[in-house]
Parts: structure tokens; C-alpha cells; sequence
């Protein structure tokens, strides 16, 4: 079941992924399979955004109600105010991602070259912690890097290492990428949270297309003169460009809309956009305005995503 | 053709290979002569695949050293070597061009013509036009063509084939056989080809080695092989043979010598006999057999079967002792026999090859013809 | 050269596999913590509390029993929804597929902060309260997808051949569809129905958006204590159910290769 999860994790990526259309059967029965679920997605999905997209546009307030006037300056405000959030998010965002597939890379390949049980071992390890809260497990991470009685500082000191945890810190307040030069509460310790929180994600679509690599290519590119790093790179890493793509859309996408790793790692020089949309829309009321970021964060990822996969030439995503 | 002199010997020298749980292939030494085709032949699980794949350089032996020429490999990886294979399933890689396939090797070993060379070599095998399509484009029989013009454009050493026609149709193969032969002569080039399939082996190379559980059986020209098996095993594998039980009876005279099968006298040639040899099987090929008796050794039997072929009539006749005889009788417009009728089997000493009664009788039957 | 690498492939995997369980780690250890505040960060004297008297905070097991029975609910009528459209994907030629496509896959590249703060918006504007419903039907909306996405790969690995042989053989559409399609579907449906079930489970920041007073989820438990002062009994929980998916998802996988070897 293990591999199915991370099967479910990849996009097909034929071009003629309809398997044989019948054409006995009826015309209507896919729009019967079709209709309750798109109509769920059109009634709670698409609605909602027509609903943000108009109510970005109204004006008014809480008490006397809100009226639609088209009024567009409400993004100039929003981007004038909000832009190092906006570009703060795609930038942790970013560097998480390639954290993730720097990090998940190896241990996708290491899996999809087991045999049996110990893949499937492996498979289940990597998907079980998501049913510990990710809350909880980022809270774990809290305990980890703090500098007054964390773990790794507990650990390091320990080992009689515990200069690197002080060298880390001095290098990080040197760079200005954290005030105290403590871990949590900087920058990194958001990326940080990122990069861990999203890591499964990235980590099942590489497993699952490196898995349906032919292990006779690479003997082939072997037996072609290929050294190791040459085979690495002209056949393993094309042929699992699909998992590449699917992977860091599914880990960009949600780290850059992510607040609780900035909340609960970070200070108030990494808040994200997600924290300012959720605070205009549930504490300070502005709807217009959070309704307004929400759209702009949509654009911006459906934007780079579209952009990406051009690139990337995947064809179908889902 | 100038190639075939600059090419070198394969030396395989007391190599083996152990699995955990079994012995693949048992210490062998094994030469190939530089410039030649050579089969490497035996049922599936014989350790012909292994051993092709210890030259790759894709397996590590146990033991022994492989060398080409003075060089000894027997430790440097599968790039390192120049080895090719056209691999059993193609192993094109699927994300590249047929003429980036072709040109994946030369470009690795850093040739600056590679792609004119790719060019020339998709021409040897007629697939020019194809250059820009992909691999699941092409049919299989064109796929395994691009498969041996990407290893064949290297000029490797030694060109290994590990079942390339396995995958093809009947047609196809026999046009393919036809087409390997003459690339591997235009370009001159040591090809070894592993396969399982015996008219296969024997209509294309030049040396056969028969091998049987992780040995070689017999190693010869095809001609030699037929001929003269050298045990039960080469003597099934290789085409049908009719054994007959028999013990020798007294010294040679003549040129041949006495033995008495199941009852019956019958003389065997004295040179076919291996010296000190008592109890003894005497295989006689089907096509060597013939109705009448016209044959110095005669023996009774009642036709249970006849199948015409159309080149031959294949007739399976019951001996007294029960054992069924093949005959295969070209259809040149002697006689035919029907089923029922009772005929007289003959052969002539010299015609047949003798090998000890030890070896059990039904080693290397093959059911099914591939 | 190569038995270093194979080695470093090693050391680098296992590696990313320690920064993937370390925090489930550190989570079961700090479960054994009697800590003095109300803040559960520093180890202090080791304790079976928690474990004893999982539920000995107030909230802490309404919530988790509110978390289950919205994820059951969620993953099954996701999973309905989900497969029947991966069926009409996977077999069925139509009009408007490239526009079904498009949305099945916005909601999985859409932020869930987007997400959240929109359906919070319908529902301000149509007049629907937040709470437990509200919850629900944005929990399966954000599944849907998945569940399709999980059910497909499997319908479009499926060799047509099979159903056709089962028809040659004298099967009914509706007894083919059931004894071969279906168990043949069965381990994608499940694998969406898991993630499902997961991602419900584990969502805060939607949640946070369609939630009111009375429907605390267990996320939304867990960030009020994080805010408030951490009861051990989260990390009991957390645990818990860590150990759970583990043994069920192996239990799952022993009972499939059993009937496998029978088979």
C-alpha cells in the first residue's frame, strides 16, 4: 500500500494516458462519474474564488457591510505593503525546495534500489510521520535547535562539539541572518521547517519514478563508457526528471503558503505572506485587502508553476 | 576488413562465478579468437548470460582473469573496457534520439566525430531516415538494429549479443541472423552471441560452446558439434539423435568394431570409438537413418508415425525393444511407408557417434523448440 | 571509487531518513516528561503521567475524537467522489477532459492559506456558519484531488485486456467491474483513502479558517497549547498514532503478501 501512496504521488505523464476508450458504452457515464466531484470542486473551490476575486474588489467595512466598486488599488496597496512578505515566502519557499531535493534525492534512489520488505519498510517510514501532527513534530523541532537547553546543543556539547553549534550561530548573526545568532528563531530554522515538513512530498514522486527506471539502462550506459557521474547524469536524472517536477511543485507550492513553520520557528523578521493573509482575514477584518493578497499569492504560484512545467515539458500534471 | 587483423583474442582463464545460493558458472578457460563470431549456447540457467556479462564487465568473477589480447580486464569496470553489448531488451534509453543512442558511446569516450560516425553507422544498419525519431517509435526489429549500430559504432574489442533476436518473430529473426552476419563481417569485429536457440547459433557462427550447468559441454565449428557430440547433452541439445543402447563385443577388425544392441549385431566405425570404451551409446542423426536396407547395420521396427514436411517425411518408427527411432527420409521419390507397416532401419558405421552409456540419455532434450 | 559511493548514497539517505523520524523521536521522548511550567520543552524528571492518563487534559481527546470522525468522514466521501472521476479519466474519452483536468489539479497547486481564506469568504457571503460542516466539505474538497490523482495511476496501469478476458469468459459488466476492476483498483483506492485520511487529519491551516469555538480539531488543540502551554498528553497522541499508521500500514502489507503466496 506504501508503494500505491507514493505511486498516487506522480503525475502520469503519457501523452495518451486515456487507456483504450470504449466506445460501447454510453456517452453519459462519464459525465455521471464526473458530476458529483467537479461540481464538489465547482461549488467549494472555483466559487470561492470567484467569491475572493469579488471581494478583493469591494469596499466597506465590518458593521455597515460591504459594497462592490471594482476598486483594482486595492492590489497597488497590497503589494506596496506586503511585497517583502510575498517575496520573502518565494524565496524560503525556493531554497526549501532545493533543500528537499538535495535531501530527498538520495534517499529516494537509496529506497527505489531496495528489494521487498526493506523497501517497503522504508516506504512506510518515510509516510508515517505525517500521522504525528505535523504541529507537534514542528514543536519537536522547536525543542531541537533552541539555544537555551535544546537538544542539539545539548547533543553537540555531549560530543564535545559544542563550538558548532556556537560557530553556526556566529556565522548566521555575522551574515545579519539572525539577530542573537541563535538557530530557532532565524530565517534558517524556517527553511528549516519547510524543508522538513515538506520533505515527503518530495521524496514519493522522486521514489516512485526512480523506481520505473530500468536498471538495464544503466548497465547499458555503463557498458557505453558512461563513468558513474556520467550515467548519473545523462540517464538517472532525465528519466526522473518527472518525479523532479511533480516533487518540487509539491513541496514549492504549500511551503510558500505556509505561516506555522515562520510562527513557530522564526521571529518577526520571517513572517510570510500566509501569516499576513490570516491575520487580515481573522483578526483585523480587512477582507478586501487579505482577499486581494490571497489572489495575488494564487497568481504569482500559478504564474512560476505554469512557467516550470513549460520548461520542465510535462505535458499532463494530474 | 582491415579491422579483423588488428583485432584480438578474448581470454577467459579459469573464470568463475558463485551466487550465494549457487555456482553460475564453474572455473573455465575459454578462447575466443579475435575477428570471429562465436556462439556461446545452452538452455536458459546454463550461465551463458553470466558469463557474457563477466566480459561486460556488469558481473565481477569469483575467480580467473579475463584478458583481451595481453590486457587484463578482469578488474576494470564496464566503462573502462572496450566491451560493447546489444542487450537482450535493447536498453535504448528512451528519452534520447535514436542517433543520440547511437552517439551516446563515442560521445562519452570523447570522439569529436561522434555524431558523423552515429550518422554512418545507422546507415549500416538501414535505419538512416529514423536518426530524429525516438525508440518506442520504431518497430522491435528496428530497435534492435539501433541496439547494435549503438554498440557496433564504438569498434569495441569484443562485441557481446545476449539473446539480440529473442524478442523478434520467426521471419524477422531468420532476416536478422542473415543481417548480423554480414555486419559482423563488414566490420570485422569479435562478436559473441549468447543465445539458446541451436540453428541460431549454428547458422551464424564460426565456433560454438555448448554450455551446460555452469560448464562448457564442447566447444567446435557447428559441423564438428553435429557430428560428433561430445556427450548425450551437446548430442540432444544440438538437433534430434536416436540413442541406442549396445556393448561392445569383441576387438576391431576392419576398421570396425562389434557390438551387440538389444539382440541385434551392429558394427561400429573403430575410429569413433573412444578407447576402452565397453558399454556405449550409439547416436545415430535422423537424416542418417534410412528405410530399407540398404545399410550395413539393419534393424525391424513398425512405423507409428509419419509427417510429411515437405522437404523430408519424418517417420518415427517403434523398435523391438520399444523405443521409438526418428528417420527422416528426404522426399527424393524413394518409397514411402505408411503407418502400421513394418520396415527394416538401416545405417552404415561412420554414420554415426559413440558416446559412454554413463552419460544419462536424455540430457539436453529440449521440448520446445524456440 | 564505486564502493564509496555506494556507501556515500547510504550515509545520505539514511541521513535524510534521521531528520525525517528525529522529530517523532524527540516527540516520544518528551512523552516520558513530568516538565515543570506549562511549557513542555526542557527534560526534566522522566514520567509515565501521560501515558497513564492520556486524555487527563481537558479538550485534548474531544478533539482528537473530532479529528478521527472528520477524517473517516472526509477520506470516504472523498475517495467515492475521487474514484469515480478517476474512472472517467482513465476510461472513458469525453468532451471537457482537458478542462477537468485543469481542475483537479488547481486545488493541489493552490496554497491552502488561499484556499482557506476563500471558503471562509463563500461562506461569510452565502451566510453559513463555520464549524464542523463547514470543516467537512473543505476537507473534502482538498482530498479530492489527491484520491483522483492516487485512483488514476492505478486505473491507467490497468491492462483493458483483463476485463475484456473477463467478458470472453461470460462476465457481466457489473459482476466484471466487481471481481476483477475492483480488487485489481483496490490498492490505489486505499492509498487514496490513506492520504486522504492523513491529510485531513493532519490539516490546521484550512481548518483554522471554517472553524468555530465548538469545533476544535486536534491541529487546532495543538496550536492553542502551543500558544497556551503544551500538555505531555500531545506527544502521548502524537506517538500513538505515529505507531499506529506504522503497524497498520505493515499489518495491511503482511495481510496482502500472505494472501499473495496463497494465491
Amino acid at each position: 500500500m506504501a508503494e500505491a501512496v507514493a505511486e498516487s504521488a506522480l503525475p502520469t505523464r503519457s501523452p495518451g494516458t486515456p487507456a483504450r476508450p470504449r466506445r460501447r458504452r454510453a456517452n453519459w457515464v462519464p459525465y455521471a462519474l464526473l458530476a458529483p466531484g467537479l461540481l464538489w470542486l465547482i461549488v467549494f473551490f472555483v466559487a470561492p474564488m470567484v467569491t475572493t476575486l469579488s471581494t478583493s474588489l469591494q469596499q466597506g467595512n465590518v458593521d455597515d457591510g460591504y459594497v462592490l466598486t471594482g476598486n483594482v488599488a486595492v492590489y497597488w496597496e497590497a503589494l506596496q505593503a506586503y511585497w517583502p512578505q510575498l517575496l520573502r515566502s518565494l524565496v524560503y519557499a525556493g531554497i526549501a525546495t532545493l533543500l528537499s531535493l538535495a535531501l530527498g534525492y538520495p534517499l529516494a534512489y537509496f529506497i527505489a534500489s531496495r528489494k521487498g520488505r526493506a523497501k517497503n519498510f522504508l516506504l512506510v517510514l518515510v509516510i508515517a510521520p505525517f500521522f504525528t501532527s505535523f504541529l507537534i513534530r514542528t514543536m519537536a523541532w522547536q525543542s531541537i535547535l533552541s539555544g537555551e537547553g535544546g537538544l542539539l546543543e545539548k547533543l553537540l556539547g555531549w560530543l564535545h562539539l559544542g563550538f558548532l553549534f556556537d560557530w553556526f550561530g556566529n556565522v548566521l548573526e555575522f551574515l545579519h541572518l539572525s539577530p542573537n545568532g541563535q538557530i530557532l528563531g532565524s530565517p534558517w530554522a524556517v527553511v528549516w521547517g519547510l524543508t522538513y515538513n515538506f520533505l515527503p512530498f518530495m521524496i514519493l514522486p522522486l521514489y516512485t519514478s526512480l523506481d520505473r527506471l530500468d536498471g538495464r539502462l544503466l548497465e547499458a550506459a555503463g557498458d557505453l563508457y558512461a563513468t558513474p557521474r556520467e550515467t548519473f547524469r545523462y540517464v538517472t536524472w532525465p528519466l526522473s526528471l518527472p518525479g523532479v517536477v511533480s516533487g518540487t511543485l509539491l513541496t514549492f507550492i504549500p511551503a510558500a503558503g505556509d505561516y506555522i513553520n515562520s510562527r513557530l520557528l522564526g521571529n518577526t523578521n520571517t513572517v510570510m505572506i500566509g501569516q499576513v493573509i490570516d491575520s487580515q482575514f481573522l483578526r483585523v477584518l480587512d477582507y478586501p485587502l487579505a482577499a486581494a493578497l490571497s489572489f495575488i499569492l494564487l497568481i504569482l504560484i500559478l504564474g512560476m508553476v505554469t512557467a516550470y512545467v513549460r520548461k520542465a515539458g510535462t505535458e499532463e500534471l494530474v | 576488413m582491415a579491422a579483423v587483423t588488428t583485432t584480438e583474442d578474448l581470454r577467459l582463464v579459469g573464470i568463475s562465478k558463485e551466487f550465494e545460493t549457487f555456482t553460475a558458472v564453474h572455473p573455465m578457460d575459454l578462447t575466443v579468437p579475435g575477428g570471429s563470431f562465436f556462439a556461446l549456447l545452452g538452455p536458459s540457467g546454463c550461465g551463458k548470460t553470466t558469463t557474457l556479462r563477466m566480459v561486460a564487465g556488469l558481473e565481477a568473477p569469483t575467480s580467473g582473469s579475463i584478458l583481451i589480447g595481453d590486457k587484463d580486464i578482469t578488474g576494470s569496470k564496464a566503462y573502462q573496457r572496450n566491451v560493447n553489448t546489444v542487450f537482450q531488451s535493447y536498453a535504448l534509453f528512451p528519452h534520447m534520439s535514436v542517433l543520440d543512442n547511437v552517439a551516446f558511446g563515442l560521445k562519452r569516450k570523447g570522439d569529436r566525430n561522434a555524431m558523423a560516425k552515429a550518422v554512418e553507422a545507422l546507415d549500416l544498419v538501414q535505419l538512416g531516415p529514423v536518426a530524429k525519431k525516438k525508440p518506442s517509435q520504431l518497430s522491435g526489429g528496428m530497435q534492435q538494429r539501433v541496439a547494435l549500430a549503438r554498440a557496433v559504432v564504438n569498434r569495441p574489442d569484443v562485441l557481446l549479443l545476449d539473446e539480440p533476436l529473442g524478442a523478434l518473430d520467426l521471419k524477422l529473426r531468420r532476416q536478422m541472423q542473415i543481417e548480423l552476419k554480414r555486419i559482423q563481417s563488414e566490420v570485422g569485429l569479435t562478436f559473441i552471441h549468447v543465445t539458446h536457440d541451436q540453428e541460431e547459433a549454428m547458422t551464424m557462427a564460426d565456433t560454438i560452446a555448448v554450455m551446460n550447468a555452469g560448464r562448457v559441454e564442447q566447444l567446435g565449428d557447428p559441423a564438428t558439434l553435429y557430428e560428433r557430440p561430445a556427450s548425450t547433452f551437446v548430442a540432444n541439445f544440438l538437433g534430434q539423435s536416436n540413442l541406442i543402447e549396445a556393448s561392445v563385443t569383441g576387438p576391431p577388425s576392419g576398421g570396425v568394431v562389434p557390438a551387440r544392441a538389444h539382440g541385434q549385431d551392429v558394427v561400429v566405425s573403430a575410429e569413433l570409438l573412444p578407447a576402452g570404451l565397453k558399454d556405449i551409446w550409439i547416436g545415430v542423426r535422423p537424416e542418417k537413418l534410412r528405410l530399407g536396407g540398404g545399410g550395413r547395420n539393419k534393424m525391424a521396427g513398425l512405423v507409428t508415425d509419419a509427417s510429411f514436411t515437405g522437404v523430408a517425411t519424418q517417420y518415427l518408427v517403434r523398435m523391438p525393444w520399444g523405443f521409438e527411432v526418428m528417420v527422416v527420409q528426404q522426399n527424393d521419390g524413394s518409397a514411402r511407408a505408411c503407418v502400421g507397416e513394418n520396415v527394416t532401419v538401416s545405417w552404415d558405421p561412420g554414420q554415426e557417434f559413440v558416446l559412454d552409456q554413463n552419460q544419462a540419455e536424455d540430457a539436453g532434450v529440449v521440448v520446445d523448440h524456440g | 571509487m564505486s564502493w564509496i559511493r555506494r556507501h556515500l548514497l547510504t550515509v545520505a539517505a539514511m541521513a535524510t531518513l534521521t531528520i525525517l523520524l528525529v522529530p517523532n523521536l524527540v516527540v516520544a521522548i518528551y512523552s516520558f516528561n513530568k516538565p515543570d511550567g506549562r511549557f513542555n520543552y526542557e527534560l526534566k524528571r522522566f514520567s509515565l503521567d501521560a501515558w497513564l492518563h492520556p486524555c487527563g487534559t481537558p479538550g485534548i481527546c474531544d478533539s482528537l475524537g473530532l479529528s478521527l470522525r472528520i477524517g473517516l468522514t472526509a477520506s470516504v466521501v472523498a475517495t467515492f467522489l475521487g474514484t469515480m472521476i478517476a474512472f472517467a479519466l482513465g476510461r472513458h474519452r469525453f468532451r471537457g477532459r482537458a478542462t477537468t483536468n485543469l481542475l483537479i489539479f488547481m486545488p493541489m497547486a493552490t496554497p491552502e492559506v488561499v484556499m482557506g481564506s476563500s471558503l471562509l469568504a463563500l461562506f461569510l457571503n452565502i451566510g453559513l456558519s463555520t464549524g464542523k460542516l463547514a470543516i467537512l466539505i473543505a476537507h473534502i474538497m482538498f482530498c479530492l484531488s489527491f484520491v483522483v490523482v492516487a485512483v488514476k495511476a492505478r486505473v491507467a496501469s490497468l491492462d483493458p485486456r483483463l476485463e475484456e478476458a473477463a467478458a470472453d469468459l461470460g462476465s457481466r459488466p457489473v459482476s466484471t467491474f466487481v471481481r476483477v476492476t475492483l480488487p485489481l483498483v483496490a490498492p490505489g483506492i486505499a492509498a487514496g483513502a490513506l492520504l486522504a485520511f492523513s491529510l485531513s487529519f493532519d490539516d490546521y491551516i484550512i481548518t483554522n479558517f471554517n472553524a468555530s469555538p465548538n469545533s476544535v480539531t486536534f491541529p487546532m488543540y495543538v496550536w492553542g497549547a502551543s500558544q497556551r502551554g503544551t500538555p505531555v498528553q500531545i506527544n502521548v497522541i502524537g506517538t500513538v498514532m505515529f505507531l499506529v499508521s506504522v503497524a497498520f500500514v505493515l499489518g495491511a502489507q503482511l495481510v496482502a503478501a500472505r494472501r499473495a503466496k496463497r494465491a
